[in-house]
């Protein structure tokens, strides 16, 4: 058993030297020419199975897409998609097998930081690029093979504080944060400095934990505090519990939140109640940049509905590694590494795509606001 | 003032749920000597065959509120008696720690085939009442709210009804003083036990629905910690007393909820089980239990 893999990689050693290196050259003719591998991994089920699953759609489009062109240098990109069930420690059992079972090149994921810490690790000792979409800022200090493709934390908390001052004019503002979750705990204190700074206050302090369901007794002591808004820098699956709650208690005052929010889902579970509440996200469909246009059109065609932000994300994961894979010349993981960090101004679907020396994302804010039944955009922010 | 009011609403709201679980434990408890660990999954698929029943029936009316809550009832009641008959009831007469470790092989059982056939992914419960609030002064009352506790009275004041005022219920409480002299004076202990599962797994099952209605993200493995609590309440109450239960329910719900509400919100569950565990010190066999020295 334990010469397989040696064989096979022997087989793959010989098919790429007769098989790819010719097909370089007749890359239009009829000759298949040798997929290029990629690994992903996801929630596709379980807790967060929303982003998992639109995550994939965003990848697998993208790919599509790519491949449609022409592929990267010739060859057709071929993705391997893996479940994490949002379960933790199920992230680094995927990437390990896409790594020593599939050899991939590349690993794109994921969606929470938290999971993504748990492959970054081992992405990083196996020395293969890892592309998150992530926001918590330790993230791509794992080391020098983790990109990102979406904002941090300390950005989208300080644009959101921002807006609560200048757009909602709020001077006192309660925090309610998931005590066990790191994005969530980051996210409040980055809100809470900016905010401060600026001369604000943050009236109170309320924590939940994981998969709680009743939050009407935090609500009802924010609510006594009289302040003049709530920030909630939760996931969807609670955040649209905490709003729909927070208004049956009475408590009107606007509520904000992180890219933690963006999902169809909130608007199911929160509905009418979703009034006045404000998100930060990396993407709007009615932004009118024509690159967001044609993504959009693509994505209806392939898929029935409308992409969201975590689909967005993902397809311009995939347009950055293919670009970076095209501009190393092959698919040499310490090669595709060197060209991802110097990705600039590359043409995403939600604005241009730059990474810099954190090898953290310079990507656009799209505020959102709730009105009519859906979040419709507010402004973008750019960094 | 007003913060305390309205804290203690939400936590006797919250309260009237574990309530109305934490009978089904004590019931079956009361009965048969045992703990039934499936009860809690009992109740999440009590949620999911509202869930279902809610893309048939109209949204937002009160009749097809009740259906829903009738059929979850029905539903339950019918999973509860499978349950009895298909694992239980061949291994009655055996060891209690044989009867314990089935009980949660099915609770497994139960919320892995809801992965299955459910999928693990929450969803999002319909709103199957009209819902509106009140406002008396600053206090905010939830039309759900309130429903939740005036269902689960309802049905607390017809369940004492039934196990003190009926025939079957005098048959429960003759199985449940001793079995075998019951059998002797002709009560047939099969249709008794049938009846208690039903019963209580029809509480289960209304208490799915009215979790659901009041906090609508529903999923298979909803009912573990809900049903933990219950148990919980049902040991706090006096385990095999059904006033008991009721109030082991209320009052961790409470306490629960007010400790949410201060500052030290994380230790929430730490402190409602330390709770438990100073009363239990203090009395072995619940508030409203009776303690009886075992004969040897």
């Amino acid at each position: 058993m334990s010469d397989c893999p040696r064989i096979f990689a022997l087989g793959q050693w010989l098919r790429s030297v007769l098989v790819v290196a010719p097909s370089i050259a007749l890359a239009t003719t009829a000759f298949p020419a040798e997929p290029i591998k990629i690994g992903a991994y996801g929630s596709l089920t379980g807790k967060e199975a929303t982003w998992g699953q639109s995550y994939e759609r965003g990848v697998r489009l993208g790919l599509e897409d790519v491949n449609a062109a022409g592929g990267v240098l010739g060859r057709p990109l071929q993705i391997l998609f893996e479940d994490n069930q949002s379960k933790p420690g199920e992230s680094a059992t995927a990437v390990r097998k896409l790594l020593s079972r599939d050899k991939v090149v590349a690993v794109l994921g994921e969606v929470s930081s938290g999971r993504s810490l748990e492959a970054a690790a081992i992405c990083q000792q196996a020395k293969v690029p890892m592309i998150s979409s992530g926001s918590a800022p330790k993230l791509t200090q794992v080391g020098t093979y983790i990109f990102r493709a979406h904002f941090i934390d300390p950005f989208q908390g300080t644009v959101m504080a921002q807006f609560a001052r200048t757009k909602l004019n709020a001077r006192r503002v309660a925090l309610l944060t998931e005590a066990t979750n790191a994005y969530s705990v980051g996210l409040a204190k980055f809100f809470a400095a900016e905010f401060t700074s600026g001369g604000g206050t943050i009236i109170v302090e309320q924590k939940y934990s994981s998969a709680e369901r009743d939050f009407k007794a935090q609500l009802t002591a924010i609510k006594a505090t009289r302040a003049d808004a709530l920030f909630v820098p939760g996931y969807y699956t609670e955040a649209g519990l905490i709003v729909a709650q927070a208004r049956q208690l009475g408590l009107e005052v606007p509520i904000l939140g992180g890219d933690g929010w963006s999902a169809p889902e909130l608007l199911r579970l929160g509905g009418p109640a979703l009034r006045n509440t404000y998100y930060c996200d990396n993407f709007s469909t009615e932004s009118k940049l024509p690159e967001t246009q044609r993504f959009i059109s693509h994505f209806r065609a392939r898929y029935a509905g409308f992409p969201d932000g975590v689909a967005a994300d993902a397809y311009d994961t995939v347009l950055m590694l293919a670009d970076a894979i095209t501009r190393a010349g092959g698919p040499d993981p310490q090669k595709i590494r060197d060209a991802l960090a110097t990705t600039r101004n590359l043409a995403g679907v939600g604005g241009p795509l730059t990474i810099n020396e954190q090898r953290d994302q310079l990507k656009p804010a799209y505020i959102l606001g709730f009105k009519d039944g859906d979040y419709h955009l507010n402004e973008i922010i750019r960094p | 003032m007003t913060e305390f009011l309205q804290q203690l609403l939400n936590g006797l709201s919250l309260g009237a749920i574990y309530a109305l679980i934490a009978l089904g434990y004590t019931m079956v408890y009361g009965v048969l000597r045992f703990i039934n660990f499936a009860h809690s999954d009992v109740f999440m698929v009590g949620a999911f065959i509202g869930y279902y029943l809610g893309k048939v029936i109209p949204e937002n009316t009160v009749w097809g509120g009740i259906v829903i809550l009738a059929g979850a009832m029905i539903g339950c009641a019918l999973l509860g008696m499978l349950i009895e008959r298909l694992v239980y009831r061949p291994l009655r007469g055996s060891p209690t720690l044989n009867v314990l470790i089935t009980a949660i092989g099915v609770s497994l059982l139960l919320e892995y085939t809801g992965q299955l056939v459910f999928g693990a992914a929450p969803r999002t419960f319909p709103a199957i009442f009209p819902s509106t609030n009140f406002h008396v002064g600053e206090l905010t009352l939830s039309s759900n709210q309130l429903f939740v506790i005036g269902v689960a009275v309802v049905l607390m004041v017809v369940l004492q009804f039934i196990v003190f005022r009926t025939k079957i219920g005098t048959a429960m409480r003759a199985v449940s003083l001793n079995p075998n002299a019951a059998q002797l004076v002709g009560v047939n202990i099969n249709v008794v036990i049938a009846f208690t599962f039903a019963l209580g797994s029809a509480l289960a099952g209304a208490g799915g629905i009215l979790y659901a209605l009041n906090y609508p993200s529903i999923d298979p493995l909803m009912g573990v910690m809900p049903g933990l609590k219950a148990f919980v309440a049902a040991i706090l109450g006096g385990i095999g007393n059904i006033p008991g239960a009721a109030l082991g329910g209320l009052l961790l719900g409470t306490v629960e909820t007010f400790i949410g509400g201060s500052q030290w919100s994380t230790y929430k569950d730490a402190i409602a089980f330390a709770i438990l565990i100073i009363i239990l010190l203090f009395r072995p066999a619940g508030l409203l239990g009776k303690f009886t020295v075992e004969k040897v």
